[in-house]
């Protein structure tokens, strides 16, 4: 049986990771540049924070303090986050918004799929559902990225800013140590590290059909499954949390 | 104990009418559908008094999951009984579990029903032709994964030139 304090910090990072991408999301509502946009955004975030709903619940239950899911998404200070850097990056353009979505979608397609096996019997619940709601989400970006690669020069121009900005961040999705080795060895999530071919299969195809050159990053950035975040965090929070700093405790 | 303030217990005897009061909520997106036809009412029972209703969420971040919890509990409550209901996440839900009359009613309603996916991912990409609830033609175009819910994907006639929801495999 693995470490509460590892099973605590894995299901924190994966919360983290959804909540904050699906925050992310959200704030293209009214702003999509087409009304089925402006629709499926918000919709992937739904996807995003019912996941994240879930995963909070069950960590509250893992650490037996009697924290529930609004404790973790509100109430905790920016060092206490675990997501990755990535998902934090300010949105962008959409062809920014697109591809990171993209990113974080062929990662989490092959995570879910090896998750349904998972020995936390919890996790391969919420894994279950997650599985194939990411599907459409890989589906939905790698439609929106090959379109843009292989569309105009302004869009492909954007497309490929997008990426030098975004892949020194692909690498903290793999990243492994003592608490993905102890979920590893306790049957309870795959290392990462595993999941990578899976992950650069299904970028390698939809980066030719854009005709994309698969970007280089020489200098990966990572941190923040230390908790160590970048600057966009800190607005974030400020976004997500003012409602429960300017009224604690209220309730609807 | 107050008899005013007791509510009739039933006896065990009545689990078919605890479902039977369960199983008539409807869906507050889609009103045709009652939870039993979406397939997402797994079970009631009587326990220790309680009629204890569990229900699973059709998509992770589905915003009307309370809501219909909330109205099943109530519809036990008027039905007489002491009621509960519960969250069960596993196995997930799937559009295979419309009944066959939900099939129908969705597309009388206005919305291509889901088709058989079993439980293969692939199957869920595989080649699928969206017949338009209105005229019936093949001919249709998806315009959008997402729709005005998240289990629903925006196609579009290209025969009556309509628009319609398809009602998304999962």
């Amino acid at each position: 049986m693995a470490d509460g304090a590892a099973h605590l910090a894995f299901l924190l990072r994966l919360a983290d990771d959804h909540l904050i991408l699906g925050h992310r999301l959200s704030e293209w509502c009214g702003h999509a540049p087409m009304l089925e946009e402006d629709l499926a955004m918000p919709n992937m975030a739904l996807d995003l924070i019912g996941q994240a709903r879930a995963l909070y619940d069950h960590a509250g239950l893992v650490e037996g303090k009697g924290r529930g899911e609004d404790d973790f998404a509100y109430l905790r200070r920016e060092r206490d986050y675990l997501n990755c850097l990535m998902v934090e990056r300010e949105n962008g353009d959409f062809a920014h918004t697109m591809l990171r979505q993209l990113y974080f979608a062929a990662f989490m397609q092959p995570f879910w799929q090896a998750m349904t096996a998972s020995s936390d019997p919890t996790l391969a619940a919420i894994a279950g559902k997650a599985v194939k709601e990411v599907a459409y989400h890989v589906r939905h970006a790698g439609e929106w990225v090959i379109r843009l690669g292989d569309g105009t020069e302004e869009s492909a121009g954007r497309l490929r800013a997008a990426a030098e900005e975004l892949a020194p961040y692909a690498d903290e999705l793999f990243e492994g140590d003592r608490v993905t080795a102890e979920m590893a060895a306790a049957g309870i999530a795959p290392e990462p590290s595993a999941l990578r071919p899976s992950f650069e299969a299904t970028l390698a195809g939809i980066f030719a059909e854009a005709r994309l050159a698969a970007p280089q990053a020489p200098f990966p950035i990572a941190g923040g499954r230390q908790g160590r975040h970048s600057e966009a965090m800190g607005h974030l929070l400020a976004e997500l949390q003012h409602m429960q700093l300017r009224y604690p405790g209220a309730v609807w | 104990m107050s008899v005013a303030l007791t509510r009739e217990r039933p006896a065990g005897g009545d689990v078919a009418r605890a479902f039977a009061a369960a199983a008539a909520v409807v869906d507050p997106e889609i009103p045709v559908l009652t939870v039993a036809d979406l397939g997402i009412l797994r079970s009631v029972a009587l326990e220790d008094g309680v009629a204890v209703a569990r229900l699973t969420p059709t998509y992770s971040g589905c915003p009307a999951v309370l809501a219909i919890e909330l109205a099943v509990e109530a519809a036990l409550l008027e039905a007489g009984f002491a009621a509960r209901v519960e969250r069960q996440l596993s196995p997930a839900w799937t559009t295979d579990w419309i009944t066959e009359d939900g099939r129908a009613k969705l597309l009388a309603y206005g919305i291509a029903p889901p088709e058989k996916a079993g439980r293969s991912i692939r199957a869920l990409f595989g080649e699928i032709e969206v017949a338009c609830p209105r005229c019936g033609s093949t001919d249709t175009a998806r315009l959008s994964e997402f729709g005005s819910t998240a289990c629903k994907a925006l196609y579009r006639c290209r025969r009556c030139a309509e628009p319609f929801d398809h009602f998304k495999c999962i």
